[in-house]
């Protein structure tokens, strides 16, 4: 025993091997753990209907990462009995695959938004956005009144599709050619709807989201992305407990 | 050429060498800013331009006065000096937008804008939390490891003039996160929020940090590398690893703010959360038992208690962090037998973690009576005890069932908060408390009398919020699963928010109480600096240095 404190000694003479040795010593925990999730084919299950966001979602999803919800807003439902009643189906790994970041959050100061949408309808959100006590007398949060008056940027849309598939989404390039007009159809009931439901699904919601067909706002853009939070996979074909589900 | 002659005349190489990286940067801030068609980008752009033309214009000044030498028979005190101040300074910010945002949970009506989404709760919560942690802890740590490292290896810090470059880079940094989280630019990585170009500008600073340390060990007259500097390496070299990995992204153009992360969904999450725990291991934990293992004992005037339990708890607590990331995605997504690893070695670390408390209070051992003479001892020894119960809490919460109620909830809140206010703010004032009259040549504290009051206050303000936050986050957990008799949900969510009404304000109380303490302390600091210094140099007893053993 006496030998082990000697040798520690060495270490404590040379700063190159302490530090090396700190290195090793915590690297191991991250490589078990994190490693294995990028090859082991069950980490993410296999469903139907998963698709990227279309650039409209996404540009909303922007606004939501630059407001800071997910500090209030988790996305990810747990499956305890009471989650999944309260929010719906407990989330899979397989929802949050185009996540880049993920959002699944750390508090609940307000209600899970894993699947809220569909749940409300959308002059629910704009005004709850717009002035949240107004709809929810006891609510903490705070007031988003001025996204319905920014005009939404649309110069960088084509760019932020092309730096998500640097990372691994799979817009194809005719989606990234199309971007900007996809996101001004999605946002327009009156465009027709052919191409871009071609893009990305026929489920995709096409309409004036804000209120406001005159303009294009930051408000039209976050309430698309809401309205599709959850919708994705289609439950009543999806086996939670058959074997391959399993994990 | 005669070297006798102009060797005197020539400038310092360090100081050159900075010169040149200042102008280059400032170049780089010009141009990536007149050619970027990106509003935000163009803002850091700007703040940037100003940052770098003004430290190109004060190195200017510095090297054609030749103020720049460093004498190697010196320590360098004056950076520590203003990592002090910037120190009590972003303590008093971080502490304030703490108690705001407290304050618009409690009373949303009056403290929202509806025209001013940068007052959001969404956008100051960043702002409090890298303010207190980075803002606050990192000038803290980086202080007093600047601090510790000379004395314990009595040589002058390397490098010249580049520990300044690592305090203003760092304070660049701050500046760069705190304006981006106001303006909407964030990565959304909890505790990782600035976007890429900011992380590259910390990975420059802390490469420059980590080589200072170095230099400095290399310089030492010590044979050994004293325990406090094996804890702050570990933090130095862990958080470089962890800080470069959870921030791989991509940005959306090379002059653009925005950047998408390299992961996605399950493999974000736990590469995020091992980050982010491990921020709390190797930032607020590693980096803040190095302060211990030199203040307390050369406060108390007694050396460390054990020495191989220092190395015991010192290489089990680094191995064993590491692995409790997962504990945070429990009943996630994220595969079971990950959550299930992260259990067990969350666990685990209660040892090592009670292994460092002993060790710092058992130091005192011979001089317990010093808790009732002296306020700052008494401090730091309840931040070693704040430090024992955040570590036994968290294991606790780690376990799959007590954590199915308590996450998502306010008891996270106010474990953090135990370990952050308790641990680490106690560690750190008490360290300041030491350093202040040491490093400015005062005999004493301007005022024991007000270190008592802040003490007081500060120890009942922790107390108002941990248990506020333990009443509302356990309350709130059982509302959310709470049945009726005929099996429905008995609560709809927003009665679990009205419900934590009072708690919120208590907490609120709690952190106003816990800043006063803190304004108590600047004050009390600025006045023991402004005491006249005392009649003969000589008086003021040579820092003692502790053997590794």
């Amino acid at each position: 025993m006496k030998n082990i404190w000697k040798k520690h000694g060495v270490l404590e003479r040379r700063s190159i091997l302490l530090t090396v040795a700190i290195l090793l010593v915590v690297s191991v925990g991250g490589l078990v753990e994190i490693a294995p999730l990028f090859y082991l084919e069950s980490t993410i299950e296999k469903v139907k209907g998963v698709r990227p966001y279309t650039p409209l979602e996404l540009a909303g999803r922007d606004i939501y990462i630059r407001e800071g919800c997910y500090n209030c807003h988790s996305q990810m439902i747990r499956p305890l009995r009471d989650e999944v009643e309260r929010y719906g189906h407990y989330s899979l790994a397989a929802e949050s695959m185009y996540d880049h970041p993920f959002q699944w959050g750390s508090k609940r100061t307000g209600p899970d938004l894993a699947r809220v949408g569909g749940k409300y309808s959308d002059d629910w959100h704009r005004d709850h956005l717009i002035d949240p006590r107004s709809v929810v007398p006891e609510s903490v949060m705070p007031p988003y009144a001025f996204l319905s008056g920014r005009e939404l940027e649309l110069k960088d849309v084509q760019a932020k599709l092309a730096a998500m598939t640097k990372v691994g989404v799979p817009y194809t390039q005719d989606m990234i050619d199309n971007a900007k007009a996809d996101l001004m159809t999605q946002a327009d009931p009156f465009s027709p709807a052919r191409d871009l439901k071609g893009r990305y699904g026929d489920a995709v919601l096409q309409r004036d989201f804000d209120g406001d067909p005159a303009r294009l706002t930051e408000m039209d853009a976050l309430i698309a992305y809401m309205q599709m939070l959850g919708t994705l996979v289609d439950f009543s074909t999806y086996q939670a407990e058959a074997p391959e589900n399993l994990r | 050429m005669n070297h006798s002659i102009t060797e005197p005349d020539r400038a310092p190489l360090d100081a050159v060498l900075l010169y040149v990286f200042t102008g280059l940067l400032a170049l780089g801030a010009i141009f990536a800013t007149a050619f970027s068609d990106d509003r935000l980008f163009r803002f850091h752009g700007y703040l940037l331009i100003g940052a770098f033309t003004l430290a190109f214009a004060l190195l200017t000044v510095a090297l054609s006065s030749d103020r720049l030498r460093s004498p190697q028979g010196r320590y360098a005190d004056g950076v520590i000096r203003a990592g002090v101040i910037a120190t009590m300074f972003w303590a008093v910010v971080g502490l304030l937008v703490g108690v705001v945002i407290a304050a618009q949970l409690s009373w949303p009506n009056l403290l929202y804008f509806p025209e001013h989404g940068w007052l959001n709760f969404g956008r100051l919560r960043p702002l409090h939390t890298s303010g207190v942690i980075f803002a606050f802890g990192g000038n803290a740590l980086i202080a007093t490891s600047f601090y510790v490292v000379q004395r314990t290896s009595k040589a002058r810090l390397a490098g010249g003039v580049w520990p300044w470059f690592v305090f203003w880079g760092y304070q660049l940094f701050i500046v760069l996160a705190a304006t981006g989280y106001l303006a909407g630019i964030t990565q959304s990585r909890e505790y990782a929020e600035p976007e890429w170009y900011v992380d590259l500008w910390l990975t420059v600073v802390w490469v420059a940090y980590l080589l200072v340390f170095l230099g400095t060990l290399w310089k030492r007259k010590e044979p050994h590398i004293y325990v406090a500097n094996w804890f702050y390496l570990a933090f130095i070299v862990t958080i470089a690893l962890l800080h470069v990995i959870n921030n791989l992204a991509m940005p959306v153009g090379a002059l653009h703010h925005r950047s998408y992360s390299l992961f996605a969904g399950v493999q974000d999450a736990l590469t995020q959360w091992w980050y982010g725990h491990n921020a709390v291991g190797f930032f607020l934990t590693a980096g803040f038992l190095g302060m211990m293992y030199y203040f307390v004992p050369k406060r108390a005037e007694r050396p460390v208690y054990s020495y191989r339990l220092s190395i015991v708890h010192f290489w089990s607590l680094i191995f064993i962090y590491i692995w409790a990331g997962p504990h945070h995605l429990h009943y996630t997504a994220l595969p079971q037998w990950a959550q299930t690893l992260g259990m067990t070695f969350s666990i685990m670390l209660w040892m090592p973690s009670w292994g460092g408390m002993i060790n710092g209070l058992m130091t005192l051992s011979g001089a317990w009576d010093k808790l009732r003479t002296d306020p700052v001892i008494r401090m730091m020894v309840v931040a070693i005890a704040f430090y024992g119960m955040s570590t036994f809490e968290g294991p606790l919460m780690s376990i799959r069932a007590v954590n199915s109620l308590s996450h998502y909830t306010d008891w996270t809140i106010g474990h953090v908060h135990s370990g952050a206010l308790g641990w680490v703010g106690f560690i750190s004032f008490g360290a300041m408390y030491c350093m202040v009259p040491w490093l400015w040549k005062k005999d004493r504290l301007y005022s024991n009398q007000l270190v008592e009051w802040h003490f007081w206050i500060a120890t009942t303000g922790i107390l108002l919020y941990i248990c506020a936050m333990w009443v509302s986050g356990i309350m709130e957990g059982l509302m959310w699963r709470e049945y009726t008799s005929q099996g429905f949900l008995a609560n709809a969510f927003v009665e679990t928010v009205a419900a934590k009404h009072v708690e919120n304000v208590i907490r609120m109380l709690g952190g106003l109480m816990y800043l006063s303490g803190a304004l108590i302390m600047s004050y009390n600091l600025w006045r023991t600096v402004r005491l006249p210094s005392p009649v003969s140099a000589a008086a003021t007893p040579a820092p003692a240095l502790i053997p590794a053993e």
